[in-house]
């Protein structure tokens, strides 16, 4: 097939054949698991971030909370294979109906996948990140995973590129990914320890053998802590996603903190397990829960001050297009693409670029402004908030379209970030869906307030009765700005005896709608 | 002397593709099948055949009777 992208002329192309014989080369030097070498790790408590890691993600949407209200990433799925068996995963299942992490549709070659990344650059101009997150392991598949990135650093030079791996393969090619200028790196690491590892690891393939049981979780720990500082004493950040398992890791994910932090780990991601048992993945079918959402923050919370923590990944599937939190995918489809006329406009992208810049500065100018009506105020109250929005850091999407809400822990020393809820779409067309309220109203239980910039009368009426106050007045205006001044009214009132101020229950992590992200 | 692969399980993930050293497997489009002419079962180059032990479906990787193996038992 001739190649789908449109090449400026090929003069200056890279040599494919040598970086081809890199990679086999690579392939075979798996030297024995390094045990014992913690030697680095970077200085801690970085507070404020050194110039020269604030460039490297100051326009990521995973690695900086703020950027992923402004800028968006894309993932290709060039790489099926996988070189480990989780219990949290089922190869077998691949529904076009499904979207949850790691399930794809549509596998690409490396020549179609960068024809994609043209075709989306050049329609969303915030696109500022790809990542290879399999639905496999990149790393186990090394061939398809460089050639991809060889080809887009060709053809879109601004692009940053990112992988994900499961670290088994890591060490053999971190020169590799040094090579190819991927500045971030996500290694999913869900212990430190091989025998709660030998509960979520069946088996790994390693050295040409399949390892079973403790020695297989052994093995893997070790290739990962090797990987990570590998990368940590090149410089490549490194961010770490582990999967909360209840009963099993629970627990022992503060000890991967730990491990990962003074391993100079730049960011910790701890994502809740997904197991309805439709899935057919081994915890789905022993009935292995996911956490509620209270659990979550609670262990985030802990993990919290020892190292950054991530929260809000959304968990995306491995052709996910678009802000976090939103999935263009369907409009990049391989035959929508065959049929784009694509041009791509790199002046266009760093102007538009320059212009959400703009909009970022005057949304930090605006939060410091109410924080300092707030600075003098003295309450030890803090309360969730859910903001529905489309992106930019405003409050702009109305109730009944919100596919996710955005959460806000308020206090007074200011609005914090703190997760996200997916919930099913309350309104389908303009009309309320009656059964879908409910389960909104369960997903943001926790809240007292839910930020929106339209919201119906029957909906109004029932959040109320629930306890969480509906605040429309600050439609269009900037999250953080706006809930603080919420808040300040909101002790206000509190102070005056108007309201009484109590403690929210739980919320439940909806695992049907972190499946289905239309 | 064959491994076969049982199509109706195959999930066409390619990870038995890179790992076998004959080069004896190719992807069909939706499923990943096996040249019984190229296949050794690994035989003088690992010690299981690497298919089977990539395979992340049990049994999917399988002998084919219609070819004697290697080291009959
Ligand atoms: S899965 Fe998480 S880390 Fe990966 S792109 Fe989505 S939000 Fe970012
Ligand atoms: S048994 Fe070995 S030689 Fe035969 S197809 Fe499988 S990997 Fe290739
Ligand atoms: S490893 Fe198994 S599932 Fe994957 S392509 Fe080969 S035979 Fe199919």
């Amino acid at each position: 097939m001739d190649s789908p992208v449109n090449h400026p002329a090929h003069e200056g192309a890279v040599d494919i054949d040598g970086i081809m014989q890199q990679i086999a080369e690579h392939k075979g030097c798996g030297t024995e698991g390094g045990s014992g070498k913690a030697s680095c790790g970077s200085g801690a408590g970085q507070g404020d971030l050194p110039t020269e890691i604030w460039e490297k993600v100051k326009n990521h949407p995973c690695y900086s909370e703020e950027a992923h209200h402004h800028y968006a990433r894309m993932h290709v799925a060039v790489a099926p294979a996988c070189n480990i068996q989780c219990n949290y995963c089922n190869r077998k299942y691949d529904c076009a109906n499904e979207s949850r992490p790691g399930v794809v549709s549509e596998k690409l070659t490396p020549e179609a996948a960068s024809r994609k990344v043209l075709a989306v650059a050049s329609t969303i101009p915030q696109m500022t990140v790809l990542g290879i997150a399999g639905p496999g392991d990149p790393l186990a598949n090394p061939a398809k995973t460089f050639k991809t990135f060889e080809l887009i650093s060709e053809v879109a030079p601004d692009i940053k590129l990112c992988l994900s791996t499961n670290g088994l393969a890591l060490p053999d090619h971190v020169d590799t990914i040094e090579k190819f200028k991927v500045d971030h790196v996500t290694i999913t690491i869900n212990m430190v320890d091989p025998e709660i590892g030998a509960q979520i690891y069946p088996w790994i393939f390693w050295n040409h053998r399949r390892y079973t049981g403790v020695e297989a979780s052994q093995i893997l720990h070790e290739r990962q802590m090797l990987g990570l500082e590998m990368l940590t004493e090149r410089g490549i950040l490194a961010k770490i996603n582990s999967v909360m398992i209840p009963g099993v890791n629970d627990q022992h994910l503060v000890e991967v903190n730990k491990a990962v932090k003074s391993r100079g780990a730049f960011l910790h991601n701890i994502m809740p397990l997904i197991s309805a048992p439709e899935h057919g993945t081994v915890f789905g079918l022993n009935g292995q829960r996911g956490p509620s959402a209270q659990e979550l923050k609670a262990l985030q919370d802990s993990c919290e001050g020892e190292m950054n923590m991530m929260r809000h990944c959304r968990q995306c599937r491995a052709d996910a297009v678009g802000l976090l939190g939103e999935d263009r995918s369907a409009e990049f489809t391989t035959e929508k693409i065959m049929d784009m006329e694509i041009a791509y406009d790199s002046a266009g992208r760093k102007a538009y670029q320059e212009k959400v810049e703009e909009e970022r500065a005057a949304k930090v100018a605006a939060r410091s402004e109410e924080l300092e009506a707030l600075a003098g105020t003295a309450s030890d109250i803090t309360v969730l908030a859910a903001v529905a929005t489309k992106g930019s850091g405003l409050i702009n999407e109305h109730f009944g379209h919100a596919k996710e809400f955005q959460i806000y822990e308020l206090s007074t020393a200011g609005a914090k970030f703190v997760g996200h809820r997916r919930v099913d779409l309350y309104c389908q067309g303009g009309y309320g869906d009656e059964d879908a309220l409910p389960t909104v109203i369960r997903a943001i239980n926790d809240c007292h307030a839910v930020f929106v910039s339209k919201i119906g009368g029957c909906p109004k009426a029932e959040l109320t009765a629930a306890g969480i106050e509906p605040v429309d007045e600050y439609a269009h205006g900037f999250i953080e700005k706006s809930a603080l001044k919420w808040f300040r009214t909101y002790l206000e009132r509190v102070a005056s005896g108007e309201v009484e101020h109590t403690r929210h229950g739980d919320a439940s992590i909806r695992q049907g709608a972190l499946i289905n992200v239309a | 002397m064959a491994f076969k692969i049982v199509s109706s399980q195959c999930t066409s993930c390619s990870a038995c593709e890179a790992e076998c050293p004959n080069e004896a497997i190719s992807d069909k489009g939706t499923t990943f099948v096996i040249d019984p002419a190229k296949c050794t079962e690994c035989v003088g180059h690992y010690d299981s055949p690497q298919c089977a032990a990539v395979c992340p479906i049990d049994d999917t990787c399988v002998v084919d009777p219609k070819f004697p193996r290697y080291q009959a038992a």
